[in-house]
């Protein structure tokens, strides 16, 4: 399958690593990727903090970008959860009806990376090592957004090596929210204080999720707690090997 | 409709305070009220998620409520029509109140036609929002809240912080400290070795009331539900107190907002399986009232019905925001939000706290009046998961966040900070070749700051303060990408 790499703007410039890593998994699978050097941002940051009509460009230009992939993976909920429930809300207020067919026909194609390997590739053990003590917070994007389900876990579940532990109060909001950690920066720490609390119990060495930013917010926090634990995308965790070691 | 809203902005009591994340600060550093919180909404959130679980037919039912509501709304004006035609030919009387204004001068004007100088109140969330009793007040009426929730934030001189839980925010030992001081001020005092023993505090309030429910002549209540068909109001609560009220004096005045009409009686099957479980995590209501008009020797003989507007035909007008009118006050989505469950209600300075609040008092008021509050939401959805009338609350919070952003927009000739921020962005995103060079001053410039970064500057310093910033790395992925020719190059793999 000739798949579209839609990394995201953030990921591309802050985490390079997880492009790899999806781009090293998806071609161990033995799947042709591709990553459209023209793709740039999905909006979301304008959309949730109020500012719609700046987004069209940007959702014209997304449709151009992937319009003619088979199928579009992301490593990230909340960029697809924009992409699926916001694009068409987004086109039919502000766009014209060439808009609007651009972004019904891509949305089905857009997928976030755990669903694409459990639903479309029909695989849970991908083939990687990773010999830690993992927890995973599955992120709200993902778990009510996307309803993503245990996919992640599925995944993860077969990696080998892993000594995977249950996060306590996971589906509790981590307080990142975007810009939400930034205008209301006090109520955001006091979540984030108990997500790490949750995290720091489970004596984990390696939390994990699906999308750097909440990953981002913890991990700052965790890094300034100088607590030893690491934080690491979902993809870079399913793209080691035994080789890596 | 700038003026008309300003003018609304009156009508929502207690919207002088400052904007949600300044509000929040001093609430969120008071562990006491974090504790508290924090137990209480655990609690309910544990207690609700067992009681809807055991129903086969809860998803059936969510849909089931969601659709009669969605279509009263679409046809309010017939079934409020309606409704008054019920009523008044049951014996009621009805009243219609534009603004809140309007409902507190008919209530008053009621009030004052029995010669009464005192009312029992029921608890009520539109009275709370028309602050009907600091009207009565000025009026010279006393209105003495009855349920106990209500009576101690009274009591205190406070304000309600959960629609549900009223002094949700007040541990046993404060309300015992509460009804030692000020009980004796409004009636019966407390006895002077008054326990914090819960048993204690209800016994003491149950003697306390029990002298306001023999007295009173004049009864104020809210109303859950009405039904179109019969003129029926229905009241649940949980301790009879409201029961009390609703059948020992001669006049019953109950306010209602015009959205709690329901097109017949038996919609109540719904809503009566919905409610209690998404809001107190309990089967059944231990009291549900039902009256339909008045009936000779049993109840009040004097019934009036006061259909409150106050910015809700306002808020019809708006298809996707309209859907905040489906409430049925049950404070599910209060109990799962995890900005709530940090700040307590005070923090959203409405009588409406928590995810509903955030979505419906700004169309009350008028987006501008209340411009923090839909900004006030991480967005995490549990709330929408948790209504038991599929609310779409993340859907109406972005929808009002770009509301508020248009109508500054439209005051301000200069554009803001975040506006400008905004603008920006959007032109390094609208080609590849900006945001290729952005990123590379980016990672030019994080050379020099080593892994993480621990301050930040200006409006981004609300980050650091505690949490480190990632340092953009020297390569984007996209610079990666094109160097190693899609990553083929074995060294870069």
């Amino acid at each position: 399958m000739r798949i579209a790499l839609f990394l995201t703007c953030f990921n591309d410039t802050v985490y390079p690593q997880t492009g790899k890593a999806v781009v090293r998994l998806l071609r161990r699978l033995g799947h042709e990727v591709d990553f459209p050097p023209a793709q740039t941002c999905c909006g979301q940051m304008h959309f949730n903090t109020g500012y719609r009509p700046e987004i069209v460009p940007m959702l014209r230009r997304f449709t151009e970008v992937f319009g003619g992939y088979e199928a579009v993976v992301a490593p990230s909920p909340s960029c697809v959860g924009m992409v699926r429930h916001e694009f068409p809300v987004v086109a039919r207020q502000y766009g014209d009806n060439a808009l609007r067919e651009a972004v019904d026909a891509v949305v089905p194609r857009v997928h976030e990376l755990s669903e694409f390997l459990v639903d479309e590739l029909k695989v849970t053990d991908v083939g990687a090592y990773y010999p830690h003590r993992v927890t995973y917070h599955p992120t709200c994007h993902s778990l009510r957004g996307l309803r993503s389900g245990d996919r992640p876990l599925r995944l993860l579940r077969e990696v080998r090596g892993i000594d995977l532990v249950e996060l306590p109060e996971a589906e509790s909001c981590c307080g990142f929210g975007g810009t939400f950690a930034l205008k209301n920066a006090a109520t955001s720490t006091a979540m984030l204080a108990d997500k790490m609390t949750c995290v720091r119990e489970t004596g984990a060495e390696v939390l994990s999720a699906a999308d750097n930013s909440c990953l981002m917010h913890i991990g700052g926090g965790l890094t300034r707690l100088s607590s030893g634990v690491r934080s690491v995308h979902l993809a870079e965790i399913l793209a080691s090997t035994e080789e890596d070691r | 409709m700038t003026s008309q809203r300003a003018h609304q902005r009156t009508n929502v009591v207690w919207l002088g305070s400052p904007s949600f994340p300044e509000a929040a600060k001093p609430l969120l550093r008071d562990e006491q009220l974090r504790s508290n919180l924090r137990r209480a909404t655990g609690t309910i959130r544990e207690r609700r998620l067992a009681v809807t679980g055991e129903l086969d037919d809860w998803e059936e039912l969510r849909t089931a409520g969601e659709a009669v509501k969605r279509r009263t709304l679409r046809h309010l004006d017939h079934y409020l029509e309606q409704l008054e035609a019920s009523v008044v030919r049951a014996g009621g009387q009805v009243h219609w109140a534009a603004d809140a204004e309007e409902a507190n001068r008919i209530v008053t004007r009621l009030v004052r036609e029995t010669g009464e100088r005192e009312v029992v109140k029921v608890k009520s969330m539109a009275t709370q929002e028309i602050g009907l009793n600091e009207a009565l007040a000025e009026a010279g009426i006393d209105a003495y809240e009855t349920d106990l929730a209500e009576l101690i934030v009274q009591l205190a001189d406070d304000r309600p912080s959960h629609i549900l839980v009223p002094a949700i925010h007040r541990n046993r030992a404060e309300i015992r400290e509460i009804f030692t001081a000020a009980m004796g001020r409004y009636g019966r005092p407390a006895p002077e070795d008054l326990t914090d023993d819960p048993a204690a505090l209800a016994e003491a309030a149950r003697l306390h009331l029990r002298e306001k429910f023999l007295r009173a002549k004049v009864a104020v209540s809210g109303a859950n539900f009405a039904s179109a068909d019969t003129g029926t109001v229905a009241v649940v609560e949980s301790e009879g107190n409201g029961r009390m009220c609703l059948t020992l004096p001669e006049t019953l005045i109950t306010v209602m907002g015009i959205e709690k009409v329901v097109p017949a009686f038996s919609d109540l099957e719904i809503f009566l399986q919905l409610l209690p479980r998404s809001s107190t995590g309990e089967r059944m209501n231990p009291y549900t009232s039902l009256w339909t008009g008045t009936t000779e020797g049993d109840g009040p003989s004097t019934f009036h019905l006061v259909l409150l507007d106050n910015g809700r035909t306002a808020t019809l007008a708006d298809a996707t925001g309209r859907q905040a009118l489906a409430c049925i006050r049950c404070s599910a989505c209060l109990n799962v939000c995890p900005v709530y469950e940090r700040t307590g209600g005070h923090a959203y300075g409405s009588v409406y706290p928590g995810p509903i609040g955030a979505v419906l008092t700004p169309q009350l008021v008028g987006v501008e009046n209340a411009a923090s509050l839909p900004f006030a939401s991480t967005l995490c959805g549990a709330c929408y998961d948790a209504c038991p009338v599929k609310i779409d609350i993340p859907e109406v919070l972005t929808h009002l966040r770009a509301q508020a952003v248009e109508s500054r927009r439209a005051r301000r000739k200069v554009p803001s900070a975040e506006a400008l921020v905004m603008k920006a962005a959007a032109a390094v995103f609208a080609t590849p070749g900006r945001l290729a060079a952005a990123q590379k001053a980016a990672g030019l410039g994080g050379r020099f700051l080593g892994d993480t970064v621990s301050r930040l500057p200006g409006p981004l310093s609300g980050w650091s303060d505690a949490r480190d910033a990632p340092v953009p790395p020297r390569e984007s992925f996209r610079a990666w990408w094109e160097r190693t020719e899609g990553g083929t190059d074995e060294e870069e793999r």
